[in-house]
C-alpha cells in the first residue's frame, strides 16, 4: 500500500521544538533541544529510550507539557494554526478535532467512572454538534470500526471491565470519532500482549490509511516501529540523531541506531554476549 | 548445584484457576525458561515455586541431592532467590543498597558482612559508590542490578527470574542479560526465568515451557524454537507475533 | 569525606558532600537524605514561620524561670488586681493579682506537656495497631479495626468527664483521657498505607529472604508509613491544645493555681467586657500555637510525601 506524503503543505511543521523543566537542583533541565521534522499524511516513528524526549515531543505538539515545563520553538504548526500563539481555547478546540492522541494503558487513561460509551459520545458532542441519539450510533459504529464484536454490550461498560485490548482499542475509537487529521499515538501498544498488539496495530493502520490521516507513533520498540512506520526519527538526549525510512533501517548510518538494532537478542540468531552500546558523549552534542 | 522439580502444581485464587497440572524438571544448572501471554499463569508458577502463594494441590521440590530443604523453610529461601520485574517496585524506597544488602545476611546469620556486601557489588558491575544511594538516585539498569545482588548475596543455587528485563531499555536489557548469563557460568546457577519475549528466554534458555491461561501448552528446547521445530499451534503462533507487525 | 579548609567556601564544602550522589558512608547518606527534605521544606516559608513559632514556644517553656518578669502564681491581691497593659505589666495583670505575661510563659510549659505525652503515647499505639492490622489481615485486622472503632466513638470531653469522676481532676488524667481518644485516626492512617505498601514487590522480596513478619512490619512497613503519622501528629496538635484549653476551661485539667492556658481563660471570663485582657491574652495565644503547628504539618506534609521527594 502507498502512502501519500503531503504534496501541497505538510499536516505539521516542528522547527526547532525546546521543552525546558526546572531541575531539582535549581536551574533548568532541556528535555528536548531543538527537534525538527515535518508529518504529511504518513506514519512517522518516533523512538528513543527513556529520557530521550520522544514523550515530551509528542505532549509539546498537543498541547500538555505539564505545568512548570516551557516549550518554545521556531514554528510549530498545524496546518495554518500557529500552535504556539493560539489561545487556551483553540487549543482545547483543537484537541479531538483536528489532533487527537492515543495513551499507553487505557487503565490510566479512560475515566474510570464513566461508562465507555458516554465518554466517546462525550467527545463527540464536544466538537459536533449533535443529537443524543445520533452521537450513540456514530458511538456505536465507532466501537465496531475498531472491530469490537458487541458494540452495545461494550457501550455500558466500565474500564476496569474490559480487557486492555479492548479498552485500547475503545481509546483509539474514542480519540478518531471527531475525525482528527493527526493523531499522536504515545506507546500505544507497550503494555498489551504481543498478539493484541498486533491487532491494534492493524486497526490503527487501516483507520489511519482510510481517513488520510498523519500518525505519530512513539515508542521504545525499534524493531516494531520500522515494522509499522514508513519513516524513523531517532531521538537520542533530546535530540533526532537520525531520519531514516523504515525500509532503510538496517542501512542506518548513526552509530546510536546501529547499536540499539544491535543490542537486541533475535530468534534463531545466538550471540553471546549480545553486544551493549557504547553510549558516547558526542551523541548528547 | 541443584535442581527444581516441579510436580502437578495447582494454584487458585479463590474460584480462578491460574495455574493448573504444571509438572517440570529443570537439571542442576540448566537454564529453564516460561513464556507466555498475561494471564497464562507463568509469574504464578514462580511464585508458586518459592512459596509467596499457596499450592492448592501438588509439590515443589530442590533435587540434585539427597535431604535438601523443603519449601517455604529457612533453608529452602537460602537456595531459591527471586528477582522482580519492576526495577522501580522492588527496592525499597527509603533503605540504601547497603542496608538493602545487609538485609538477608543479617537475617540468616552471615559473618564478614562488609566483604559480601562489597564483593556482591562488585560481582554486579556496580562499585563501592553506588553502596550508600538510595533507589532513587539510581537508573533502571542500576536498581535492577542491585536488585540482582540482593538475590545472589545469599548465594543460593537456584535463581528465579520474573521479566527481569521487561521494564529496562533495549540497551540497558543487553547489559543486564549478559550479567546474568556471566553469574550464571561463574556460580554454576539454576535459572528460572520468566518472559513475554521469545527473543529474550531463547537467549538465555536452554529450554523453554510454553503456557496458556495457566495450563501447559508444550516443553520445547531453545534450539528447537529457533529453527520453528515446534508442535503446538499455540506457539507457533507466539512465534508469527514476536516477528512484528506485518501488512497484509 | 571532603575536608573544606577556608570559611567561605566552607558553606559551600558541606552542602556538597550532603548532597553528594555518592555518599561514601551511611551516616552521610542520611544525613544528605535529611538534608534535601529540609531544603525541600524550607521552601514553602510559612512552614518555616511555623517550625520558628513552634521553637519559640519551646524555647521560652525552657527559660521560663528567666524569661518571666514576676512569679505566675503569686499576687498582689491588694493593688495589683485587674490592671490593663502597661510597661510594668506587659499584658495586664489577673483578677488575683498575677501577672499574665509570667503566666503565660510558665503555661507554655504545659501545653507543651500536654502536646508531646499525647503524642508521645497516641502515635506509637496507633502506629503499631494499624500496620499490624494491615499486614496481618483477617480476623487480627478485623479485630483490631473493630477496637478501634470502639474508641473512635468516644468524645474526648464526655470521656475525660468520665476519667475525672473516676480519678479525680488533674493535668495527667486530662492527658491520658486525649491520648486514648486521639490514637484511632493514625492506625487508620497506617492500615491505609500498610495496605498500599504491602502488595510491593520490595516487601515480597524481603518475605522471601526469610524475615518474620515482626521484622517486616517493624523494619520495612513502619518506616513508610512514618511520615503520613507525624504529618497527622502535626496537624492534630492545634485540636489538642484546644481539647486540652477546653478541658481547662471546664476545670477538668490543670487545677489552679496552674496557669493553663484553657483554665485562663475561663478564669477570665468573668471580665470579658471590661478586662478583656484577662481572657485574650491566653487566646491569642493558643491561637497562635495552633496555627503554628497547622502550618508546620501542612509543610512537613509536603517535604515528607514520598511522590515529592524524589
Amino acid at each position: 500500500m502507498e502512502t501519500r506524503h503531503g504534496v501541497t503543505q505538510p499536516l505539521l511543521e516542528v522547527q526547532d521544538l525546546r521543552v525546558t523543566y526546572p531541575s531539582r537542583q535549581g536551574g533548568l533541565a532541556e528535555v528536548v533541544r531543538g527537534v525538527s521534522f515535518s508529518l504529511g499524511q504518513e506514519r512517522l516513528g518516533l523512538v528513543g529510550e527513556s529520557g530521550s524526549g520522544k514523550s515530551q515531543t509528542g505532549r509539546a505538539i498537543m498541547g500538555l507539557t505539564a505545568p512548570g515545563g516551557r516549550v518554545q520553538a521556531e514554528r510549530l504548526t498545524l496546518g495554518d494554526v500557529d500552535l504556539l500563539r493560539c489561545s487556551e481555547t483553540e487549543r482545547r478546540q483543537l484537541r479531538g478535532r483536528r489532533m487527537a492522541m492515543v495513551l499507553q494503558d487505557p487503565k490510566f487513561s479512560l475515566n474510570p467512572v464513566m461508562s465507555i460509551g458516554a465518554q466517546i459520545v462525550e467527545t463527540l458532542q464536544r466538537h459536533q454538534s449533535v443529537s443524543s441519539r445520533h452521537a450513540r450510533e456514530r458511538a456505536l459504529d465507532a466501537l465496531a470500526a475498531v472491530q469490537i464484536d458487541n458494540p452495545r454490550r461494550v457501550f455500558d461498560l466500565y474500564p476496569h471491565e474490559v480487557s486492555g485490548g479492548m479498552g485500547q482499542r475503545a481509546m483509539i475509537a474514542m480519540m478518531l470519532i471527531a475525525e482528527p487529521q493527526l493523531l499522536i499515538a504515545d506507546e500505544p501498544t507497550s503494555a498489551l500482549d504481543v498478539t493484541v498488539q498486533l491487532e491494534v496495530l492493524s486497526i490503527l493502520d487501516r483507520l489511519v490509511a482510510e481517513r488520510g490521516m498523519g500518525l505519530i507513533f512513539i515508542s521504545h520498540d525499534l524493531r516494531l516501529v520500522s515494522s509499522f512506520c514508513d519513516r524513523v526519527l531517532v531521538m537520542y538526549a533530546g535530540r533526532i540523531v537520525e531520519e531514516v525510512a523504515a525500509a532503510d533501517l538496517a542501512h542506518a548510518r548513526h552509530p546510536y541506531t546501529q547499536g540499539l538494532l544491535e543490542c537486541l537478542p533475535r530468534l534463531g540468531e545466538p550471540r553471546h554476549p549480545l553486544p551493549t552500546l557504547d553510549r558516547r558523549a558526542e551523541w548528547a552534542q | 548445584m541443584r535442581g527444581l522439580s516441579l510436580n502437578d502444581v495447582r494454584v487458585t485464587f479463590g474460584d480462578f484457576v491460574a495455574v493448573d497440572a504444571v509438572s517440570l524438571d529443570v537439571a542442576p544448572g540448566e537454564s529453564f525458561g516460561i513464556v507466555g501471554e498475561s494471564g497464562s499463569g507463568k509469574s504464578t508458577v514462580l511464585r508458586a515455586i518459592c512459596g509467596l502463594v499457596p499450592l492448592a494441590r501438588g509439590s515443589v521440590s530442590l533435587t540434585g541431592a539427597p535431604g535438601l530443604p523443603a519449601p517455604a523453610t529457612q533453608a529452602f529461601r537460602r537456595q531459591v532467590q527471586m528477582v522482580f520485574q519492576d526495577p522501580y517496585g522492588s527496592l525499597h524506597p527509603r533503605q540504601t543498597v547497603d542496608r538493602m544488602l545487609a538485609e538477608p545476611l543479617a537475617i540468616h546469620g552471615f559473618e564478614q558482612a562488609e566483604q559480601r556486601i562489597e564483593q556482591a557489588l562488585d560481582d554486579v558491575g556496580l562499585g563501592a559508590g553506588f553502596r550508600f544511594r538510595y533507589p532513587h538516585q539510581l537508573s533502571g539498569g542500576q536498581r535492577q542490578r542491585v536488585a540482582i545482588a540482593r538475590a545472589l548475596i545469599l548465594e543460593p543455587q537456584v535463581v528465579l527470574l520474573d521479566e527481569p528485563t521487561s521494564a529496562l531499555d533495549a540497551s540497558v536489557q543487553a547489559e543486564v542479560l549478559n550479567l546474568l548469563e556471566t553469574l550464571r557460568r561463574q556460580k554454576g546457577l539454576t535459572f528460572v526465568m520468566v518472559s513475554h519475549d521469545l527473543a529474550v528466554v531463547t537467549h538465555l534458555c536452554e529450554r523453554l515451557l510454553v503456557m496458556q491461561r495457566g495450563q501447559m501448552v508444550e516443553v520445547v528446547s531453545a534450539a528447537d524454537l529457533a529453527a520453528h521445530r515446534v508442535s503446538a499451534e499455540y506457539t507457533r503462533s507466539l512465534m508469527r507475533a514476536s516477528v512484528g507487525f506485518q501488512r497484509a | 569525606m571532603n575536608a573544606p579548609t577556608s570559611s567561605p567556601t566552607q558553606a559551600l564544602g558541606w552542602k556538597a558532600w550532603l548532597l553528594s550522589e555518592r555518599p561514601s558512608s551511611r551516616r552521610q547518606a542520611a544525613l544528605g537524605r535529611a538534608y534535601a527534605g529540609w531544603l525541600t521544606f524550607s521552601r514553602n516559608r510559612l512552614a518555616v514561620v511555623g517550625l520558628t513559632t513552634v521553637a519559640a514556644l519551646v524555647a521560652v517553656a525552657a527559660l521560663a524561670p528567666w524569661l518571666a518578669p514576676y512569679p505566675p502564681t503569686v499576687g498582689d491581691l491588694a493593688t495589683q488586681r485587674l490592671l490593663p497593659p502597661s510597661a510594668l505589666h506587659l499584658l495586664g495583670t489577673d483578677d488575683q493579682g498575677r501577672d499574665i505575661l509570667s503566666r503565660l510563659i510558665f503555661g507554655a510549659r504545659i501545653t507543651l506537656y500536654v502536646v508531646l505525652l499525647v503524642a508521645v503515647l497516641a502515635a506509637p499505639i496507633g502506629l503499631v495497631v494499624g500496620t499490624v492490622a494491615g499486614y496481618a489481615g483477617g480476623w487480627v485486622d478485623g479485630l483490631l479495626m473493630r477496637v478501634t472503632d470502639i474508641f473512635l466513638a468516644f468524645p474526648r470531653l464526655i470521656l475525660a468527664l468520665a476519667f475525672v469522676a473516676a480519678l479525680g481532676p488533674g493535668i495527667e488524667n486530662a492527658v491520658i483521657a486525649i491520648a486514648i481518644t486521639s490514637w484511632p485516626p493514625y492506625a487508620r492512617i497506617a492500615r491505609a498505607e500498610t495496605l498500599t505498601i504491602r502488595q510491593a514487590d520490595y516487601i515480597l522480596a524481603v518475605q522471601l529472604i526469610g524475615a518474620s513478619p515482626w521484622r517486616i512490619v517493624l523494619r520495612h512497613i513502619m518506616p513508610l508509613c512514618l511520615s503520613s503519622v507525624i504529618v497527622r501528629v502535626t496537624l492534630d496538635m492545634a485540636g489538642i491544645i484546644l481539647t486540652a484549653a477546653g478541658l481547662g476551661f471546664l476545670g477538668l485539667g490543670a487545677q489552679p493555681p496552674t496557669p493553663e492556658w484553657g483554665a485562663m481563660i475561663a478564669n477570665g471570663r468573668q471580665f470579658v467586657l471590661d478586662q478583656w485582657w484577662v481572657a485574650a491574652a491566653p487566646g491569642v495565644a493558643i491561637f497562635l500555637v495552633s496555627l503554628a503547628f497547622n502550618l508546620l504539618g501542612d509543610g512537613l506534609r509536603d517535604a515528607l510525601d514520598p511522590k515529592s521527594v524524589k
